[in-house]
């Protein structure tokens, strides 16, 4: 799961194609205006070389997939491992919430994630990085000194302490790390 | 510390006390989000164990009100997704032109800012004086609201664009009245439309609906009562009746689902078969 804000678009460009084909399914949210996610799944795919699509409502996680919620909804993961998406409103002024996907997926998964917050310039994504914590799963926070926005980074840090505080090029060898293990 | 599935355990007893107790039934809701408003809900009453709500439902006169408005969905916004009201405009008003009445049926109308600007294409369209629109909700709350049809002014100004989008043909604001930062909609529009409480998962069927909208509700409910919502859509349409969903809603894969036809993709409008 990653999630980003203001630069995380950009990010993700260069951190997707250096990833390869994750095994496990993947999750992404960025803070996308209503109606944007078909196009922005599509230019991810491009870039990653591998496919990346707009979540849908209802849909089984797959391994070797991976999904990003569609700007104006609240994407969620089930018990079941099923997506939802819900239109319950902003949460930290966002839909999509960084908060709502990593705090749903933490009750959903709990020590079998592992949670990446990005550049931003909001405090979203920091109480759902810690739940993630909290339950048991992974957590990796960029180092503030390199976003383009340091807020978002910050909100988690002054929270509570990720596993990891990682520099972008560093993020690829973390994330291979944790699916090897 | 949260123990998931202790939390678990306590959203299905609160729903359980809801449903036997008050004949409000959220078992067949989505659950991870309706978790989510359950646990804001126990917040706003200040309580630390979503289970101390189930004491509250059982004993406290009038919190069922306050638990079924706290926890159904209430946020929209005027011309929300446009290409379904660009669709309908392109698709629907055409047929509604050839008859001297309709009946049009919004159920899941939160605080009614869809069915006013429904209204107000209809009204530009010239078929507002021959349509009764039935708007229905289960959160009164949100029903009082749109009752009222009073918005922030702020509000109806951004959806100026969403408007255009939609079809319409001028300024939005000719529609409402603005006064101390809110917009009322004008007496016309409100008084083509009867609001009422109605719960898709229990109540029955309206009659005779030539158009049905139903937005970015189908995704609060699971296959099953999804399929429930969308047989009672089907006995309340007349015959060749048109149905409109959410942007991320779709009917394949629900057995009802085969009664219609898709008449749009991007307004997600669909037509009995």
């Amino acid at each position: 799961m990653i999630g980003g804000s203001h630069g995380g678009f950009d990010l993700l460009r260069e951190l997707l194609p250096a990833l390869g084909q994750p095994r496990v399914p993947t999750l992404l949210c960025l803070h996308l205006p209503r109606g944007a996610g078909h196009e922005m799944a599509q230019i991810l795919s491009t870039v990653a070389g591998f496919t990346v699509s707009e979540a849908r409502h209802g849909q089984l996680l797959e391994p070797r997939a991976a999904y990003l919620a569609p700007g104006g909804y609240q994407l969620l993961v089930e018990r079941d491992y099923s997506l939802s998406l819900s239109a319950d409103g902003p949460v930290n002024h966002a839909q999509p919430s960084i908060d709502v996907l990593f705090e749903s997926a933490a009750l959903a998964c709990g020590r079998g994630v592992l949670a990446v917050l990005l550049t931003g310039a909001s405090s979203d994504g920091a109480r759902g990085l810690f739940q993630v914590h909290q339950l048991g799963g992974s957590t990796v926070v960029q180092d503030p000194e390199t976003a383009r926005s340091p807020v978002m980074p910050r909100a988690a840090l002054d929270l509570f302490q990720p596993k990891h505080t990682a520099a972008p090029e560093q993020l690829p060898e973390l994330i291979q790390t944790w699916l090897d293990q | 510390m949260i123990d998931p599935e202790l939390r678990q355990l306590e959203c299905e007893l609160v729903i359980e006390a809801a449903a036997r107790r008050f004949g409000f039934d959220f078992a067949q809701y989505s659950r991870a989000s309706l978790e989510r408003r359950l646990r804001n809900l126990a917040d706003q009453e200040r309580l630390d164990q979503l289970s101390e709500l189930i004491p509250k439902l059982l004993h406290e006169p009038g919190f069922i009100d306050r638990f079924v408005n706290g926890i159904s969905v209430n946020v929209t916004e005027p011309f929300r997704d446009p290409e379904c009201f660009a669709a309908l405009r392109e698709h629907v008003f055409p047929t509604l032109a050839t008859y001297p009445y309709f009946k049009i049926w919004h159920a899941g109308c939160a605080s009614g800012e869809e069915v006013y600007s429904l209204a107000v294409l209809l009204k530009e369209a010239g078929l507002l004086g021959r349509a009764q629109i039935y708007a229905t909700d289960i959160n009164t709350r949100a029903l009082a609201t749109a009752r009222d049809g009073i918005y922030p002014e702020e509000t109806l100004q951004k959806s100026q664009a969403g408007y255009l989008k939609s079809g319409g043909a001028g300024e939005l604001s000719a529609h409402y009245t603005a006064a101390y930062g809110s917009g009322r909609f004008n007496d016309e529009l409100r008084d083509a439309i009867v609001f009422s409480q109605h719960n898709l998962v229990t109540d029955q069927p309206f009659g005779e609906m030539v158009l049905i909208l139903c937005r970015n509700v189908l995704i609060y409910f699971d296959r099953n009562l999804q399929d429930r919502a969308l047989r009672l859509f089907a006995s309340s349409l007349s015959h060749r009746g048109y149905l409109a969903i959410g942007a991320k809603e779709s009917l394949t894969y629900l057995p009802a689902g085969d009664g219609f036809e898709l008449l749009s993709r991007d307004g997600r409008v669909y037509r009995a078969r």
